[in-house]
């Protein structure tokens, strides 16, 4: 058992240490009809080799996104990230080290968190942000628990626009405390139904740009009316590039700024883990969920840094505490402050100019297609589209052609009544030839 | 000053023609912010630069400078080991913080996370095309309910205390079906701070119960304060004071003759992990964080995974997704509706921390059985070894009986010294070690709670209590000095978390840089 270092000599001599007189004895507090009289009924070890093969043969089962043409967002991106980023999580200096709580041997660790915070204050043109939270998920739902505490109000409007499974994270986070969120239909375009849903008891209004569908909206006009019912406005972006490109949440009267950060740094992965940027203005810091990092000196007047306002956090505040949240998503967000650093303003610039340039590319080629009705009117690097059938149907036939084709919006949100409507995306990893393949099956598979 | 001469590590950093005082001391460098150190303009990526057509974009563009500054990638990656340098890890040595279970991270696991098969799939693409996927969380489930001995599990939470609110809100919706709207969480005084602050968020209020001087759930206690408005009871098993509720059995009888759930923390799963399930001790809901007992790495904070095991009566109301079997092999069901009928909604976006289910299959499958037993076993022989060599020099919180897998101690030993339980972290330090935790759980007065893990050897072991030792002698021949300053050779000497708290500063400001 190669990860055990004791030896039988070691522990014999050790339990004679201890004075007992076998192991046993030291689970003597177990009830006897509680103790397991051998393994459970599962294999026994295994050496590297005989796992690398068997995990080996369940990776083979996956059609991997990069080994042919793929169009899916909703949520989640594929980007290049550098080889060094990787390199850099990999150090056993920060994989193998535990949340910051000894900053004096901990510096690495909080200063590239001190970092991170600045980025992405910087990004979504927001005072201050945290140190990250778990995804953009369940940033998005911490953030409507902090527009509550702030307003001491308890409704939440979710624009039609918003992520459904955000939606959802939303509502599992806020129903028990007593905060109702009420999600609007959704809508491709939507502004006007979520201005017209605010009421005196509004916490908070979250809307999403670029949408679910792909649509980038100036957000002004909402803050404007949140900000008159007295509401707080929490704007939520699952696309982390488009930041170096768009109009940014603290720029448009934001209050409060959350996304899903994976787009930076991180592998798709499934579904997880990725990183929840949290940013928010400087009035409300002492209400945000989660760890901060800050400045401050040592006993010799040198710079370094802390977690700090931790008497927001459950480890001390318990029942009072701001969120509950603990582990949160340290090594995603190194991932994503090397692969920022590497890009730097420049990199990140260029970077979403050629994404939204991919997209105009499949834009144009699937507006050629017979039945194909382009839904979203601005877009960064998705967008829906209508298809004369149900999406989910051609998505399965084109899967049978090798053709990750988009994700069905009814996959996400089946009571909606948009089983003809499809999420297409294309990023800087999406070559022309692939956008030609998907357009060719496309129209083929409309004509059938 | 030519951009070569400034990369070479060797020749001290001139600034306006002035020698600067020295950056490093020993191969340990000074290192400023990146926001100190870039470029405005500069890039460590080759992009091309695309001819910018906004017209889809009706007119929200980006005018602003954003304030990013970039590095070429020899630059980032100088900044980024050099910073790895300051940091401890437990690739370095023994990290044996109490409750946080910091043991060795498999690289084999690393490996298999980073398969294109894992790593590059996209949580939505068509279900056909990643069976693989399904069937690897299939096989995860699978595994810990065998080694819980629990009927179904939630996968999706994404770390401890995302478990502890799933488990407590099916724990409501389970309620709620039966008509039964129950307000309060019982929890004992030495819980983790997540426990109350979960209770809180899931909209319950929080009755501490009293602990017995063995530090263990007063039963008494309990039984008085279960009633009709108890919706659960949280216990962690092993407790926070590292040692196992004997009374387990009847804390769980007692909580079912009351109508409530019985929730398990189970952050202390290390213990007992191939010897004890908890299914067998009445457990009706439980959460393993992957990143403890099932060795994915805490990366500075995380990511972790927080998988809840389910007892029959609270599996219909766990969060989608679920994995179920489909004439295709298991299948997963992403919506509330048919078999998910009862599930209480959705916790995350898409299906919870893949990565690390990869990451803590490939760890169970190579200990196996066999080998996870032995885990536990190890575990708990290298915490009571650690209490029986420290016990004549300090004291221990609790010194009768065997301790589970940390060894509790109190600051007894250093009264009258003028030293306090935070001073002999820090001297730690200055020894080579990362301090235990201090001052949790809270029911001990200056706790120091020590976790070794089964990953140290005795070697390892003994070079930690010698150190210990050895500050708890200079303790009681008042050395203070070598306490109450250190650490003196960190790359840091102890900082000043109070001016941080005062006036935060969160960010890196042109106006603070002067």
């Amino acid at each position: 058992m190669r990860y055990l270092p004791l030896t039988d000599t070691d522990r014999a001599e050790m339990l004679a240490v201890v004075g007992a007189p076998s192991i046993e004895a030291l689970f003597a507090d177990v009830p006897q009809a509680a103790r397991l009289a051998g393994p459970v009924d599962l294999p026994l070890h295994q050496g590297e080799l005989e796992v690398e093969r068997a995990l080996g043969r369940l990776a083979g089962r996956n059609r991997a996104a990069g080994a042919g043409p793929f169009f899916c967002g909703a949520g989640a991106y594929r980007h290049h990230v550098p080889a060094s980023v990787d390199h850099i999580i990999q150090r056993s200096e920060f994989l193998t080290s535990y949340t910051p709580y000894q900053p004096e041997i901990a510096q690495g660790t909080l200063q590239a968190l001190f970092e991170f915070q600045t980025q992405v204050a910087a990004l979504t043109a927001m005072p201050v942000a945290n140190a990250s939270m778990y995804d953009g998920s369940t940033a998005c739902a911490e953030a409507v628990m902090m527009a509550a505490r702030v307003t001491r109000r308890g409704r939440a409007v979710l624009s039609g626009g918003l992520h459904p499974h955000y939606a959802e994270a939303c509502w599992a986070l806020a129903h028990s405390a007593g905060v109702a969120t009420e999600r609007l239909a959704a809508a491709i375009d939507s502004e006007a139904a979520v201005i017209a849903a605010i009421d005196a008891d509004t916490a908070c209004v979250v809307v999403q740009t670029p949408n679910v569908f792909g649509t980038v909206t100036d957000v002004t006009t909402l803050a404007a009316a949140a900000h008159a019912a007295g509401a707080l406005l929490v704007v939520v972006t699952t696309e982390a590039v488009s930041f170096g490109l768009l109009k940014p949440p603290g720029e448009m009267g934001a209050d409060i700024a959350v996304a899903e950060g994976q787009s930076i740094g991180n592998a798709l992965n499934f579904g997880g883990p990725y990183v929840g940027l949290f940013a928010c203005r400087e009035a409300h810091v002492r209400q945000m969920p989660g760890r901060l990092c800050g400045e401050t000196v040592d006993a010799a007047g040198k710079r370094g840094f802390v977690l700090t306002l931790s008497t927001r956090e459950q480890h001390i505040r318990r029942e009072k505490a701001t969120s509950n949240i603990c582990t949160n998503s340290g090594l995603c967000a190194l991932a994503f402050t090397v692969h920022m650093t590497l890009l730097g303003e420049t990199g990140l610039r260029r970077l979403a100019e050629i994404n939204h340039a991919r997209a105009r590319t499949l834009r144009a080629a699937l507006a050629r297609i017979p039945g194909v009705e382009i839904l979203t009117p601005r877009y960064f690097n998705e967008l829906a589209i209508r298809l004369p059938k149900p999406a989910a149907e051609v998505v399965e036939a084109l899967a049978g052609r090798d053709i990750i084709g988009g994700v069905p919006f009814s996959r996400l949100d089946p009571a909606a009544g948009l089983d003809d409507v499809l999420l297409v995306c294309a990023t800087e990893t999406t070559p022309q030839d692939d956008i030609a393949a998907l357009a060719a099956a496309l129209t083929e598979e409309l004509s059938q | 000053m030519t951009a070569l001469a400034a990369g070479r590590p060797t020749r001290p950093q001139v600034a306006n023609e002035d020698v600067s005082e020295p950056e490093a001391h020993g191969l340990v460098q000074d290192e400023p912010l990146i926001f100190e150190l870039g470029g405005w303009t500069k890039t460590g990526v080759d992009l091309p630069e695309p001819e910018l057509d906004a017209s889809d974009l009706a007119g929200l563009t980006r005018a602003a400078p954003i304030g990013l500054p970039g590095l070429s990638e020899p630059e980032t990656l100088r900044h980024y080991v050099r910073l790895s340098q300051k940091n401890h890890a437990i690739d370095l040595a023994i990290y044996p913080l109490g409750s946080c279970t910091m043991k060795h991270n498999p690289r084999l696991n690393e490996k298999m996370a980073r398969l294109a098969g894992f790593a590059d799939i996209h949580p939505l693409q068509p279900q056909s095309t990643v069976r693989g996927a399904i069937a690897l969380m299939d096989q995860l489930a699978h595994w810990l309910k065998t080694l819980t001995g629990m009927p179904a599990v939630a996968l999706s939470p994404k770390a401890g205390a995302h478990g502890e609110l799933c488990g407590l809100l099916t724990i409501r919706a389970a309620l709620q079906a039966r008509g039964d709207a129950r307000r309060t969480v019982l929890a004992p005084v030495s819980a983790h701070g997540t426990n109350p602050a979960t209770a809180a968020i899931a909209g319950y209020q929080v009755v501490e119960i009293a602990q017995t001087d063995d530090g263990r759930v007063d039963i008494a206690d309990l039984a008085a304060k279960l009633g009709p408005d108890v919706a659960a009871v949280m216990v962690t098993n092993p407790n926070t004071c590292g040692l196992f509720e004997r009374e387990v059995i009847e804390i769980a009888r007692l909580t079912h003759a009351a109508g409530a759930f019985f929730y398990c923390d189970g952050a202390n799963f290390n213990a007992i992990v191939g010897r004890v399930r908890p299914g067998d001790l009445g457990v009706d809901a439980m959460h393993i964080n992957l990143h403890k007992t099932f060795s994915t790495p805490h990366g500075g904070g995380g990511p972790g995974a927080g998988p809840v095991v389910l007892s029959a009566a609270l599996a219909p109301f766990a969060p989608a997704p679920w994995v179920v079997d489909g004439p295709d092999g298991p299948r997963l069901v992403e919506q509330n509706v048919g078999e998910a009928a009862q599930a209480f909604g959705r916790l995350c976006a898409f299906h919870g921390q893949m990565g690390m289910y990869v990451r803590a299959l490939s760890y169970m499958m190579s200990h196996g059985a066999d080998g996870l037993r032995q885990v536990a076993e190890d575990a708990v022989l290298n915490a009571n070894y650690v209490k029986a060599r420290l016990s004549g020099a300090l004291t221990p919180a609790f010194p009768d009986g065997p301790c589970m897998h940390e060894a509790l101690f109190d600051d007894a030993w250093l009264e009258g010294t003028g030293i306090t339980t935070l001073d002999v972290a820090k001297a730690l330090i200055d020894e080579g070690f990362h301090p235990m935790t201090m001052y949790f759980p809270l029911v001990v007065h200056g706790a120091m709670l020590i976790e070794p893990t089964e990953t140290e050897s005795r070697r390892e072991i003994d070079r930690f209590c010698d150190a210990l030792l050895r500050l708890a002698a200079a303790a009681r021949a008042g050395d203070v000095a070598r306490f109450k300053g250190a650490p003196f050779k960190a790359p840091l000497r102890r900082l000043d978390e109070t001016a941080a708290a005062r006036k935060p500063r969160l960010k890196w400001t042109p106006a603070a840089a002067g």
